[in-house]
């Protein structure tokens, strides 16, 4: 495992979590919203370098872990269909639907392509105008932007032939579904540094003063989450409730109002399933009125996907930070990388994924704790 | 541990250096170098940005301008984690990853690394 000390950064790091341990008087839940985070945490054994009571809980922030099994179904489907060219971001090929994956299709002749970004998939119509390009937009509120700029450069060219299967989510409500379900243990969140680099951090001090808890906009970096974690512990310890910058070399704010306008033209808000967790009320955006000729679910409308999820399967109690990964009965047993059982072991991103690939088994501690 | 960060391309944005400033008639694009890798990129939403300046990019749109040596800085870092080959790894690489992985729900082969 390539831990921290190892990098050249070793000796802030330890000076950062001195502190840590020297502002630290009781136990804390702190959650990262963000998979990214999640990744590099366990990675750089961050969580390991805490005071015993300082606890990271991993949130909903991984974009193919939180995206419907249903919709998979849809994009298997229409990748599948002649005269369909399907593009999407490398991550989601190996995605299984109910029925297969992406790379599937395309190994059974479907017209499957990877592009850096939803613009390759633009220029792409534009070369094939016999052909309809679809690219799958999914993720949070940091990809959002490249795929409202798709849509309304592909307008602007008249581009018939061109449509997103989209499905983005918004962090805000997520946090506030963290927060209000029973049992919340949550005490302050990690933001999404990139996250908050398109959207800054407007949005979050009514959160902040609604729920009374801390809200730090933290980087990937690991001095970035040391640091969003110090922040937090000691806002916890003085018993404040403030939303704090800690990523201000990215984000301001503001953040990107050309970005935001962008978004506020080409998508709305809407309901959105989650899952593993289920529906939360206007937790995401759907193409804008002005912009729903593009919509691939409208244009191709597949009907008849039943999906079923397995009823082993903890990723949603994960997913709120009820429970880690470890305490799922499923865990490692039933339920590994090769054979996941939900969402959160499927994508790299998720949580019961990074804790399986780090060898972070339960501890005869936690288990005691969580026996008790 | 090759293949930790694969599946990130939705979360993070690297930083890279703008070399040239053009535009489609539409929007206006750059070449942007992500530490000798050269990709086209949207930077309509950082009209601020100018030949020289760093910028975060995400899935091909530059998102904040960031000073020189943050930005070095995090490109190294990157570097070293795997990040920036995985997150700029042509169509045919990212195929050709996706084929020698098995059928399997994992998408970065992660999976690969057994239970220690």
């Amino acid at each position: 495992m390539k831990y921290l000390t190892e990098f050249r950064d070793g000796e802030i790091a330890q000076r950062l979590a001195r502190e840590i341990r020297a502002v630290t008087t009781r136990p804390w839940k702190i959650m990262e919203v963000c998979g990214g985070q999640t990744h590099s945490i366990i990675r750089n054994g961050i969580d390991q370098m805490l005071p015993a009571g300082v606890e990271m809980v991993h949130g909903p922030g991984c974009p193919v872990c939180v995206t419907p099994l249903e919709l998979i179904d849809k994009a298997l489907a229409i990748a599948a269909q002649p005269g369909v060219i399907f593009c999407s971001f490398g991550d989601m090929l190996r995605v299984p639907g109910t029925e297969g994956d992406l790379f599937q299709v395309k190994g059974r002749g479907g017209d499957v392509r990877v592009v850096y970004s939803p613009l390759d998939a633009v220029e792409l119509a534009a070369k094939n105008p016999d052909k309809q390009v679809v690219f799958f937009g999914v993720g949070f509120e940091t990809t959002a932007p490249a795929n409202a700029m798709s849509v309304h450069v592909a307008k602007r060219r008249g581009l018939k032939n061109f449509s997103l299967l989209v499905s983005h989510v918004l962090v805000p409500p997520a946090i506030e579904a963290i927060l209000q379900a029973p049992g919340n243990q949550v005490q302050a969140f990690l933001l999404a540094g990139h996250v908050c680099s398109v959207m800054g951090y407007w949005e979050y001090p009514p959160l902040a003063e609604k729920y009374g808890i801390p809200l730090v906009v933290t980087g990937f970096e690991p001095l970035d989450l040391l640091d969003g974690i110090r922040r937090a512990v000691v806002q916890l310890e003085a018993g404040r409730h403030e939303v704090e910058n800690a990523y201000a070399r990215v984000v301001s704010y503001e953040g990107n109002r050309g970005a935001q306008k962008q978004l506020g033209e080409v998508f709305e808000v809407t309901d959105r399933a989650w899952r593993g967790i289920g529906v939360i009320p206007k937790s995401g955006w759907r193409l804008s009125a002005g912009y729903r000729e593009f919509d691939a679910e409208e244009r191709f409308r597949i009907a008849g996907i039943r999906t079923q999820e397995s009823p082993l399967c903890h990723a949603g109690d994960v997913l709120r930070g009820a429970i880690k990964p470890a305490e799922c009965p499923a865990f490692g047993k039933e339920c590994t990388p090769r054979h996941p059982l939900g969402a959160t072991m499927v994508s790299s991103e998720g949580a019961c994924a990074a804790y399986y690939n780090y060898g972070r088994f339960i501890s005869a501690e936690e288990l005691a704790r969580a026996a008790s | 541990m090759r293949g930790a960060y694969n599946c990130i391309v939705m979360c993070l944005a690297i930083p890279g250096r703008v070399e040239e400033i053009t535009t489609d008639g539409i929007i206006r694009v750059g070449r942007v170098n992500f530490g000798g890798v050269v990709k086209r990129v949207c930077l309509d939403y950082v009209p601020e940005v100018e030949v020289g300046d760093y910028t975060l990019v995400h899935v091909g749109f530059a998102l904040s301008k960031i000073d020189a040596e943050t930005a070095e800085q995090t490109l190294e870092d990157f570097r070293a984690l795997g990040v920036l080959e995985e997150e700029l790894a042509s169509e045919e690489e990212q195929l050709a990853r996706a084929a020698e992985r098995p059928q399997s729900n994992c998408p970065d082969g992660s999976c690969e690394i057994e239970r220690s």
